[in-house]
């Protein structure tokens, strides 16, 4: 075989057919504000765990909703739950609350 | 959707296409990959249609490439158009047609950015007349050569010898068609059909007999992207591109590609071979690739010009199965030849496919 250098990438397409979706959708009965999400990011500019560790609720709840539990799980690892991000969410989630609530739901199996 | 809507946002996606008077500017990479389109595209507008179609050999790049691998800023690009707008002006034309699509995406890009910031089209204007003491000028249509074809489909369906379908079954040749991305993807309005469901191609797959395929990835990149074959590290991404186009089109077993942009045939074509090296796939029949034409390349197979003298021998996935399905004939032994005979020497063919 020729040696180009170079060669057919991995795709990363998501196929959102293939993971179950049930524990999105008891989040979602648990905390309705998950959906109000407009990923606009607000809560982790202002993220204080965000300076010393990778912390984004905004990533979590996208990693989620691709069925990437884990890494959705270690972007809220490091909340210290201290609220700046509820108080400067324009959509007025309860994000402390929502982050318990999938530390709950898809933490059970840690 | 209520109907009225739909014809509404449909119109939108018209686009109007002068008939004649045209000045004429080639593309900087089509005639090394596909050395007689724009030869054929002049000899159909030409002398097969009586249109005038001028061109100049003042015209240069319009510095797409430049601009897209960021080794000139917009300002530089803008001035080379309008130079190219300038001798437009100056030969008496003002309808515009060009050969590629990354420039025809500029060209665009340019005029809606003058339009936006008029200072910046004065500040072009006054350094256009300081280097090369032409008039600045904008073109009153601005069409891309596809649809020129396009707008003459009809006519050379009228003309035609040999159409899009198997002479054999009496069954249309499934085409799929491939719109280079810079075509209407920025600009919409600017192409027929708008981005979704951009009409250039299919009309002349349409009107010449054939059958359009339609595919999942139908819409994706061919994967061209000037960041991403300059740079050997990046080429795997421009083929993974191809490689995701062709995995979607197999099950429909096209019989041919069709393509309007510089870039996407020559990588369609060439990538063929590389996934039949690395993975040992081909998507054609008995080994063979899915050949890619240009637009030009059809119209001329379509109109019963040599295969040879179209250029099909410097593709790299062999035309012969199109050729045969269509009942044109032609000469094994002239596939190597130029223009008068020349030999041009026979290359090494890959064992991998044909």
């Amino acid at each position: 075989m020729v040696d180009f250098g170079f060669g057919i990438v991995p795709s990363s397409r998501i196929n959102l057919d293939l993971f179950d979706r049930a524990k999105f959708e008891a989040l979602a009965t648990l905390e309705p504000d998950v959906r109000k999400c407009m990923a606009c990011g607000s809560c982790t500019a202002v993220c204080t765990a965000g300076t010393f560790k990778a912390t984004s609720l905004r990533a979590a709840i996208e990693e989620i909703q691709n069925g990437r539990e884990k890494k959705a799980l270690e972007m809220i690892s490091g909340c210290q739950l201290c609220g700046k991000c509820f108080m400067t969410c324009p959509r007025g989630i309860n994000t402390r609350h929502l982050i318990l609530s999938i530390v709950k739901i898809y933490g059970e199996e840690k | 959707m209520i109907y009225e809507g739909k014809q509404k946002i449909w119109s939108e996606y018209q686009k109007e296409i002068p008939d004649d008077h045209y000045f004429y500017v080639r593309s900087c990479i089509r005639q090394s990959f596909f050395p007689a389109s724009e030869a054929t595209f002049l000899e159909i507008t030409r002398n097969r249609l009586g249109k005038d179609i001028f061109e100049t050999e003042h015209h240069t790049t319009c510095g797409g490439i430049a601009y897209h691998s960021d080794a000139i800023p917009q300002e530089t690009a803008m001035t080379i158009i309008a130079r190219q707008f300038g001798l437009m002006h100056k030969y008496g034309y003002e309808n515009y047609v060009c050969s590629c699509i990354t420039s025809f995406g500029l060209y665009c890009e340019t005029l809606e950015t003058w339009r936006q910031f008029p200072e910046l089209a004065a500040k072009i204007a006054d350094i256009l007349w300081k280097t090369c003491k032409l008039e600045f000028a904008k073109p009153r249509f601005i069409v891309h050569a596809s649809d020129l074809i396009y707008h003459y489909r009809n006519e050379i369906a009228a003309m035609a010898r040999h159409r899009l379908v198997n002479v054999h079954t009496g069954e249309p040749l499934k085409v799929v068609e491939h719109i280079g991305c810079h075509y209407s993807k920025m600009f919409p309005s600017k192409g027929v059909g708008g981005a979704e469901y951009p009409y250039v191609l299919a009309g002349m797959i349409e009107a010449w007999g054939g059958q359009v395929v339609d595919y999942p990835e139908r819409r994706h990149c061919c994967g061209f992207g000037f960041r991403q074959y300059f740079i050997k590290a990046n080429r795997g991404y421009s083929l993974s591109n191809t490689y995701k186009k062709f995995e979607s089109m197999e099950p429909y077993h096209p019989d041919m590609i069709i393509t309007n942009c510089p870039g996407c045939p020559y990588f369609m074509d060439r990538w063929q071979y590389v996934i039949a090296e690395e993975t040992g796939k081909t998507y054609g029949e008995n080994g063979h690739g899915i050949p890619v034409f240009t637009y030009e390349e059809v119209a001329g197979l379509v109109l019963g010009y040599d295969p040879w003298d179209l250029g099909l021998q410097t593709h790299q996935i062999g035309p012969e199965p199109v050729l045969d399905k269509m009942g044109i004939k032609y000469d094994p032994s002239r596939k190597y030849l130029g223009l008068k005979g020349k030999d041009l020497g026979m290359p090494v063919c890959p064992g991998c496919i044909k």
